[in-house]
This record gives structure tokens, sequence and C-alpha cells, in this order.
């Protein structure tokens, strides 16, 4: 998290990797007794994955790092439960099983975010930006050049278009 | 999408983190919501004259209760915008401030003849206090609100009424500047009162305000 935290993106990336198993399994288990699937727990998973990103200054360097990563899943969990209401679906239990199997393999889940009609969503200059920096693997200058435009343009651009994303993805969570 | 492909796209061109931002963005907050305040205050006011010799004891009462919830309010403003437990037990530093007040005014009014009590309760312009005090806290409530929601606060009815808390002690503390200032069961009542409805409106709009 320190490493990640001073800029090393491979740190962070591990980071994230480690953490994603963890808040998985976490939202999985969480979401199983009210009989909800994998595919909301990658939901919950990726969503609290941004929050993470998004909000890696909350991070107070003296504390442990476990808590703070519970306590932003436990939000997101509440947020989640809160805002679908729903919360139990009724299914009957042959169902249950059936879909557990099916779904058992991890690793293939996939959430229902579909990136691109996300994309399309945002402003074009924040889709560019996102599109360049993150998606394409290009150094913030390299898009600066790409995009004609500065490369503090690029970085707030880039910023704002993520924080719309993750307002589109929990949106659509929500609906 | 991908979970792996999501994490690759945050991992790319990743930047050094300020380890200031939180404690930063919640001092601007904190300073533009006073200095707007302030403004309000100078806008319906006007600069009041140097404060008069007789009261001016009377008169540094009022902000010194109110500066001293704005102190142990913040403690725990920052607190809250980091996500965890804050431990609740040191809440009750808040209502020092309180208690020591009401206790004070309780030997005031008992010390006072029950006929004063009315002169003492109904101090100058208690009306205004009630009207003015909430509506300077309007300004340092927006802006904390808004600072908050960059971080990541998780218990949101509490970090509410913090903030409520908060807002309504610096609201209360421009008021006092251009006040007259009151004996002690006037400020626990006519001061105290906004700051605690002000702290109940935060836990109400709170849940809804700080969503992220």
């Amino acid at each position: 998290m320190m490493a990640g935290l001073n800029g090393d993106a491979a740190a962070h990336t591990a980071l994230l990797r480690q953490l994603s198993a963890y808040l998985r399994a976490y939202f999985k288990g969480q979401l199983f007794r009210i009989g909800q699937g994998p595919t909301e727990a990658e939901d919950l998973c990726q969503e609290t994955l941004i929050a993470i990103h998004t909000r890696q200054h909350t991070y107070d360097r003296s504390q442990l790092l476990t808590p703070w990563v519970h306590a932003i899943a436990r939000y997101k969990l509440i947020d989640y439960l809160r805002r679908t209401k729903a919360a139990t679906k009724d299914m009957p239990i042959e169902e249950v099983e059936e879909e557990i199997l099916s779904n058992s393999d991890s690793s293939a889940v996939e959430s229902r975010i579909d990136m691109v009609a996300l994309l399309a969503q945002l402003s074009p200059k924040m889709r560019q930006s996102v599109q360049h920096v993150k998606l394409d693997g290009l150094s913030v200058r390299e898009a600066a050049v790409r995009c004609g435009m500065s490369e503090s343009a690029i970085k707030v651009s880039v910023h704002r278009g993520l924080r719309a994303l993750s307002l589109l993805v929990r949106q659509r969570n929500s609906s | 999408m991908k979970t792996d492909d999501l994490i690759n796209m945050l991992g790319r061109n990743v930047e050094p983190v300020a380890s200031q931002k939180l404690r930063n963005t919640l001092v601007i907050a904190l300073a533009f919501g006073t200095a707007a305040a302030f403004c309000l205050m100078l806008a319906i006011f006007s600069m009041p004259a140097s404060a008069s010799g007789e009261h001016f004891s009377l008169k540094l009462l009022a902000p010194a209760f109110t500066l001293s919830l704005v102190a142990t309010g913040t403690v725990f403003l920052f607190r809250s915008a980091r996500p965890g437990k804050t431990r609740t037990g040191s809440l009750f530093l808040i209502g020092a401030p309180f208690l020591a007040l009401l206790s004070a005014s309780i030997v005031a009014l008992v010390l006072a003849s029950p006929a004063a009590w009315s002169g003492t309760l109904f101090g100058p312009q208690w009306v205004v206090c009630l009207i003015c005090i909430p509506l300077f806290a309007v300004a340092p409530f927006v802006s904390l609100i808004w600072a908050l929601r960059k971080n990541a606060p998780t218990n949101l009815m509490q970090t509410g009424a913090i903030t409520g808390l908060v807002s309504g002690a610096l609201g209360a503390t421009v008021f006092a500047i251009p006040h007259p200032g009151g004996s002690i069961p006037f400020v626990f009542i006519w001061y105290g009162g906004p700051i605690i409805l002000c702290t109940l409106l935060g836990a109400i709009l709170g849940p809804r305000l700080l969503r992220w």
C-alpha cells in the first residue's frame, strides 16, 4: 500500500489484485446468505476497488490497512443493501443449488458492467483521456500530445472521468 | 467487465498520493465556510464598534463557548472523514462545554431572584440569535459537506451530526461578533439551542448528502 501511495504502479496493481480476492470472498459470503449470486458480489467487489483507488488519501499511513479496507467494504455492502432494498430474492432451493454450481468458477465471473457502453456516456474529452491513459496504457504525456491538451488537463479529465464512471456504475447497480 | 481488467485499468499511471490531502480539503472547507459566514454577517449587521468596557467579560462568554465546541467538533470531524469506527466514548468530550455551561447557568439562576429570571433568560435579541445562528451555519455546512464527500466517511449519520455541530458553532461564533452578549443562562439557551438544532439537522441530512 505504501509503495502504491508513493506512485509505484506495480505495487498498486498487486495490492488491488490481492484485495480483490479478499473482497470477492467477503461479498460472496455476505450476499450468499441473502440469496444473491456471484455476479452481484463481483459488482460490489469492483465498486469497492474503485472506491479504494479513488479514496486512497483517506488511508492513515500510521494505521493498519485491513481495518480501512474492511470499513470501505462494509460501507459499500450496506449501501448496496440499502439501495436495492429487495434484499431477499425468492428462489426455490433447487435453483439456488444449480446457480451456485454453474457459477462456481470464480475467475470467470464477469460483472454486468459493460465498459464500452459506460464509456460512451462520458463527455468526449473525458472518454478520450480515460481511454488513452487507463485502457490503452499511454503515458500522460503521450495522451496529452495525441489529444492536443496539456498534461494537467489530461490528468484532470482522467480523474473526473473515473469519478463519473464510478457514479454510472452505481446508478446502474441500483436500477 | 472482468475485475482483472478493472485492476489493470486502475493500476496504470499511478500517481503519488499527497498524504496531507484529507487534512487540506477539510481545512480549506472550514476556512471558506467561515469566511462566507463572516461576509454574510457583515452584510447584515455591518462591523460593530469596539466592545464596550462593562460588558466585555460577558461578551467573551459566548465566543469562548462556541469556539470550544468548534475545537472539539473539528477533532471528530477529521476522524470521521476516514473510513472505520470513531471511538464514540470520546464523543462525550463535545458534551463537556454544554455540561459546564448548563451547570453554570443553573447556579446563576438559583442565585438570582425568580423575578429576574425572565430578564436573564430572554436577554437582548434572543429571536435574532435563533434565526441568525442557523443562517450563518449554512455556508460552513455546505462547504464541509462538499469536503467530506471527497473523503470517505462511513458512519453518515454521526458524521452529519458532527458537521452540523461544527457549522452551527462556527455560525454562532461569527454571530457573537456583532451581538452584545448576555447572561450565562442566555448564552446556554439561545446559543446552545440553535447549535443543537443544527446538529440534529446535520444528523438528518447526513445520510442523504454524504453518500459516496
